[in-house]
């Protein structure tokens, strides 16, 4: 496995977020965060329930409107209207396509089958050939495993299948970075493994990748940086063997007592 | 024996005949006429009521107040009322229109009246069982749309119409019989649809209890054949749902 993250310094930033705020009416869920991912980095946000880490990764892409901060995707500032509403539209659909977004409860068009999910953007969005789209299509089904599920609907398959299907239809998209939002928080325990090899898989091939998550050996085995958020601010930073190995904060050593 | 006793004594299969004196023939235009209005409106609805419910849910704040304020006034008015008023506020309003800019005045054809009048009625009912519809696809189904770049619009035609069809038929499957009955109360304004000229058939032959059991007959026909036809497309619309019934 490539050591990342240190030797990647010299890798162009893929994501960079800085002094990110995001309230909810009254409620200030982001108190200025800051994110650099380069080519290659795994970064993994890690936290508590409220911590504020599905908000910020949902700020990267404008799902959440930002209260503040900035945010560049490859290099290119988001320009941002003074409500925080991304101001120009076609960039920001370009940014969105260069990032495949996986979501805790997978989210596949429940109207489509899963080839049909794999194609929808690349053919009607990014105007792919039909026949090239589903050759790229099956050959990640092939990669995800579910090579013989490309009629299926989303609702016949079990979480697990359908959470491989939502990470091939990201990458199908041939995106630059992977955001994944606790893509194992809505999986039974056993069907967890499954999602998170194939995710291990798109590490170990050098994808830029955030990831939120509630798997604390896995944050450990594939990311490069740890973020750990509590209340809005990030308490504690750095590479895994750190965080994990050598927490400094109190608060960062009694959450990982916890969540064990 | 006079022509009109003639008429009582014959049976009523040759006063259902498609050739005079039979009144068949009548009866089917009125009945294409009543179709061709109720398809006609269905559709203009179907527009208005796609417009209305997205203004509804999407539009800026004047767009938003103007549709309640159709959708409050059609529904809050009694079908008939409205179609008296529209179809006399339309036809004269384009022909005042028409004189004022120098053009004559102009007879619309009952049809192209009838459809717009019937239609303006179903837009509003049509809006808000589409806004229904748009309400109950899960957000997330959206969100991923829009997390993968895609415009608003093509998120619109691709993952809100087909998933919002399964939630809205229901609702649009009673408003298109809804409209097909409506058009009955079109012969209020002398138009020539089936109820209309099932009256005219029954004055003319005294023959009541021949005309308005077969206009039944035809009314039931097209509720039937619609139904069929409904189902059909619910099972397509409803592809990839699990069957809740169990």
């Amino acid at each position: 496995m490539p050591e990342r993250g240190i030797s990647g310094l010299s890798q162009p930033i893929a994501i960079r977020v800085s002094g990110l705020r995001k309230s909810f009416g009254p409620l200030e869920v982001l108190k200025g965060v800051s994110l650099t991912a380069r080519e290659g980095d795994v970064v993994a946000i890690i936290g508590g329930s409220g911590s504020g880490k599905s908000t910020m990764l949902r700020c990267i892409n404008f799902l959440e409107t930002p209260s503040g901060g900035e945010i560049e995707i490859a290099g290119e500032k988001m320009l941002m209207k003074a409500d925080g509403h991304a101001a120009d539209k076609r960039q920001l659909e370009k940014a969105r396509q260069s990032l495949g977004m996986v979501f805790q409860n997978f989210n596949l068009w429940t109207h489509k089958t899963v080839l049909e999910n794999l194609i929808e953007v690349p053919v009607h969005v990014l105007k792919v050939p039909k026949d090239e789209a589903i050759t790229r299509a099956r050959a990640l089904l092939k990669r995800v495993g579910l090579a013989e599920k490309e009629d299926a609907f989303p609702a016949f398959m079990s979480g697990g299948q359908q959470q491989r299907a939502a990470i091939a239809r990201a990458l199908c998209m041939n995106p630059k970075a992977m955001l994944f939002d606790e893509p194992t928080s809505a999986l039974d325990p056993e069907l967890v493994g499954e999602v998170l090899q194939v995710i291990k898989g798109l590490a170990d091939e050098g994808r830029t990748m955030i990831l939120v998550t509630h798997e604390m050996r896995f944050a450990r085995e594939v990311s490069s940086h740890v973020i750990y958020l509590h209340n809005g601010v990030i308490e504690e930073e750095g590479p895994p063997e750190q965080l994990f190995g050598a927490p400094k904060s109190e608060r960062l050593k009694q959450f990982l007592k916890t969540v064990g | 024996m006079t022509g009109l006793e003639a008429l009582s004594a014959a049976s009523a299969l040759d006063l259902l005949a498609f050739s005079p004196p039979g009144w068949g023939a009548v009866l089917l235009a009125g009945l294409a006429n009543s179709v061709v209005i109720a398809l006609g409106a269905y559709a203009l609805g179907f527009g208005i009521g796609i417009g209305g419910a997205f203004g509804k849910l999407y539009g800026g704040p004047i767009l938003k107040d103007l549709l309640a304020v159709y959708t409050t006034i059609v529904r809050a008015v009694p079908e008939l009322v409205l179609i008296l008023i529209l179809f006399y506020a339309f036809t004269g309003l384009l022909n005042e229109a028409l004189l004022s800019w120098g053009y004559d005045r102009v007879q619309i054809s009952p049809i192209i009246t009838g459809i717009v009048v019937l239609g303006v009625v179903q837009g509003a009912y049509q809006t808000e069982v589409l806004r229904g519809g748009i309400l109950a696809v899960p957000a997330g189904q959206i969100e991923a749309a829009r997390a993968m770049g895609m415009p608003s619009v093509v998120v619109a035609r691709r993952i809100i119409l087909p998933l919002m069809t399964a939630n809205a038929l229901p609702g649009l499957a009673n408003l298109w019989l809804n409209a097909t009955k409506d058009t009955a109360l079109l012969a209020v304004i002398g138009f020539s649809e089936l109820t209309k000229a099932t009256y005219q058939a029954s004055a003319t032959t005294k023959a009541f209890f021949v005309f308005y059991p077969a206009a039944m007959l035809l009314y039931l026909g097209i509720s039937l054949t619609s139904t069929l036809l409904i189902g059909r497309i619910e099972k397509w619309a409803r592809r990839g749902q699990r069957d809740v019934r169990g």
